[in-house]
């Protein structure tokens, strides 16, 4: 029974096979793209294999992002680490010590999380330039704090999931709120730390938007600096190519070892934890 | 006592965080307002009142016009793409096939990438040259025998955005399969034995019990993608700099106030889009609030 079941599904792997191949085909060109030399570097053979193994365009894709890619490592694991800790001070108050209105503050907090950030943008700019914080500085500034409600959202979804008692108990043995975060929440909140620091790495090192706005050339970070390569004249394609994978490459990463909890941060972006 | 104090602590701690969303969210969002009811136009602030001047400019600006036909035809396409999409495959790897893993790893890989990376790729990828500078998917397509499937993607008149579309279906229809993976895997499986059992087809399970309970899943990936698609930016800058034919709302506010220093304007079109994903989202927010209050 279950065998002629499986054997009646097995069709299902065309429209599979066919739509893989739909999410594989960008990925394919540039990777042949990227490993083949100079010299075999034609549009019209875009789609053939390489000849050999050649570094040529990483070297040069490098040797032109590499400041950038080390900026934008600058400012996003600083961004990630401070916004997931508030994350947790936030979403432990929220979900376990509510003070009065703290039912109200939520939602209006969540908000945040969904509003285009053109509306912000102007007096951000102007903010940052008042205040003298420009750059790298200005700018992990910025994703701390426009991260604030998915860290909050997220934290507070998983400490809601604990049992009262948990606390309960601590409370009989004197412990006061400090301490019950400190030594009970803290160490069972490793995974939800990783969940939360994953969807900030990628979420800062995938912006372009306060990237482009609040940095100039010296400090750009990799989207800024891979759009304006893409966008010169000078650069040709094959380059680009190799440096969209540099560009994509961290994050990529982190999805292939850690995909488990970067998908608990996707769905929890979509309020359903 | 303990308790009084911990309730005082607790205001402090998370008082930077609500001060910080107070300010840089709302009071922000403010000010914006007030820019876009001034003259502000050059290097310089300048509140003087405008009233809704701005606004009703922009109402009767060609331009705009067509930022909004294109921001219909990108949401059109890529929410019922997506959505028909990340329902299907979502379907189609909840039957316990072998390899259902690596199908899912394939096809939400490119959430993880940002919308530049992906505007680059498929900017090459969606060449529109023709004859012998052919290249991308149209040369793929021509020496497959598909001629008939070569087009001018992204340049195409009035439809190029579902070309742009197309790209963010790309990117994002993996996201609505894992939400809806995740609503599948929530349905008891009770429920649809006594449905075989009544003798109901797979089709009829689907259609009358499955889709129904799925309302809510359906619902988040609308909004989610939704809102998203309002505020479509990075891609379209990736994939064709700032033409017009493919002109958002999102890149007309960007030029208008970075490139061309009219922030009343600027301020206004982002106004605009605030409210409408203000529309979307407030009432969303406040439905799932409640649903899990219910809980």
């Amino acid at each position: 029974m279950i065998k002629k079941l499986s054997l009646k599904k097995n069709w299902l792997y065309i429209p599979l096979i066919a739509l893989a191949i739909f999410y594989l085909l960008p990925m394919y060109v540039l990777l042949v793209t990227g490993f083949k030399s100079f010299a075999e570097i034609d549009l019209k053979t875009m789609w053939t294999l390489p000849q050999g193994i050649a570094f040529d365009n990483y070297i040069e894709a490098y040797a032109k992002l590499s400041p950038s890619l080390f900026n934008s490592f600058k400012m996003v694991i600083p961004a990630a680490l401070i916004s997931s800790m508030l994350g947790s001070l936030n979403g432990f108050i929220l979900a376990k010590w509510k003070f009065r209105g703290a039912d109200i503050i939520f939602p209006f907090i969540l908000f945040g999380m969904f509003i285009p950030y053109q509306s912000i943008i102007i007096p951000l700019v102007q903010f940052m330039n008042a205040a003298g914080l420009t750059g790298l500085p200005g700018l992990a500034m910025a994703h701390i704090i426009y991260g604030i409600p998915i860290t909050t959202l997220t934290f507070r979804n998983y400490y809601a999931s604990l049992p009262q008692e948990l606390l309960e108990a601590a409370k009989i043995d004197g412990a006061d709120m400090l301490g019950i975060y400190r030594h009970i929440l803290l160490p069972i909140s490793i995974p939800s730390f990783v969940v939360v620091l994953i969807w900030q790495f990628t979420s800062a090192w995938n912006d372009f938007l306060f990237a482009v706005i609040l940095t100039n050339n010296t400090e750009w970070p990799i989207t800024v600096a891979l759009n304006n390569m893409a966008g010169s004249q000078i650069i040709s394609w094959n380059v680009q190519m190799a440096g969209s994978l540099l560009a994509a490459l961290p994050t990529l990463l982190v999805y292939i070892f850690l995909g488990r909890y970067f998908l608990r941060g996707l769905l929890a972006g979509s309020l359903k934890g | 006592m303990l308790k009084n104090k911990d309730r005082y602590l607790s205001v402090i701690l998370i008082s930077p965080s609500i001060i910080a969303v107070l300010i840089f969210i709302y009071g922000f969002i403010g000010w914006s307002a007030r820019v876009s009811l001034s003259n502000w136009k050059g290097l310089n602030p300048d509140y003087s009142w405008a009233g809704l001047k701005n606004y009703i400019a922009l109402f009767s600006d060609p331009r705009f016009h067509i930022d909004v036909r294109n921001t219909l035809i990108f949401t059109g396409v890529f929410v019922v793409g997506s959505m028909v999409l990340g329902f299907l495959t979502a379907v189609m790897l909840d039957q316990g096939l072998k390899g259902e893993g690596i199908f899912r790893s394939i096809f939400l890989f490119p959430m993880a990438i940002s919308y530049i990376v992906t505007g680059v790729i498929w900017r090459w990828l969606m060449n529109p040259a023709a004859g012998t500078r052919m290249s991308g998917l149209n040369l793929l397509f021509s020496s497959l025998h598909l001629d008939f499937l070569v087009n001018k993607w992204y340049t195409t008149p009035t439809w190029g955005m579902a070309a742009i579309a197309m790209t963010a279906i790309w990117q994002m229809s993996g996201y609505t399969m894992a939400l809806y993976l995740a609503g599948l895997r929530a349905i008891p499986h009770e429920l649809r034995e006594a449905a075989q059992i009544d003798g109901a087809s797979e089709i009829q399970i689907y259609r009358h019990i499955i889709l129904p309970l799925l309302t809510p899943v359906s619902l988040s990936a609308l909004i989610i993608l939704g809102h998203t698609s309002l505020k479509v930016f990075d891609l379209i800058i990736a994939v064709s700099g700032k033409q017009l034919p493919l002109d958002v709302p999102a890149i007309y506010m960007w030029q208008t106030t970075f490139d061309g220093l009219f922030y009343g304007r600027g301020a206004a079109i982002s106004i605009l889009l605030l409210i409408s994903v203000a529309v979307l989202i407030i009432p969303y927010i406040r439905y799932t609030l409640k649903e899990e209050a219910k809980q």
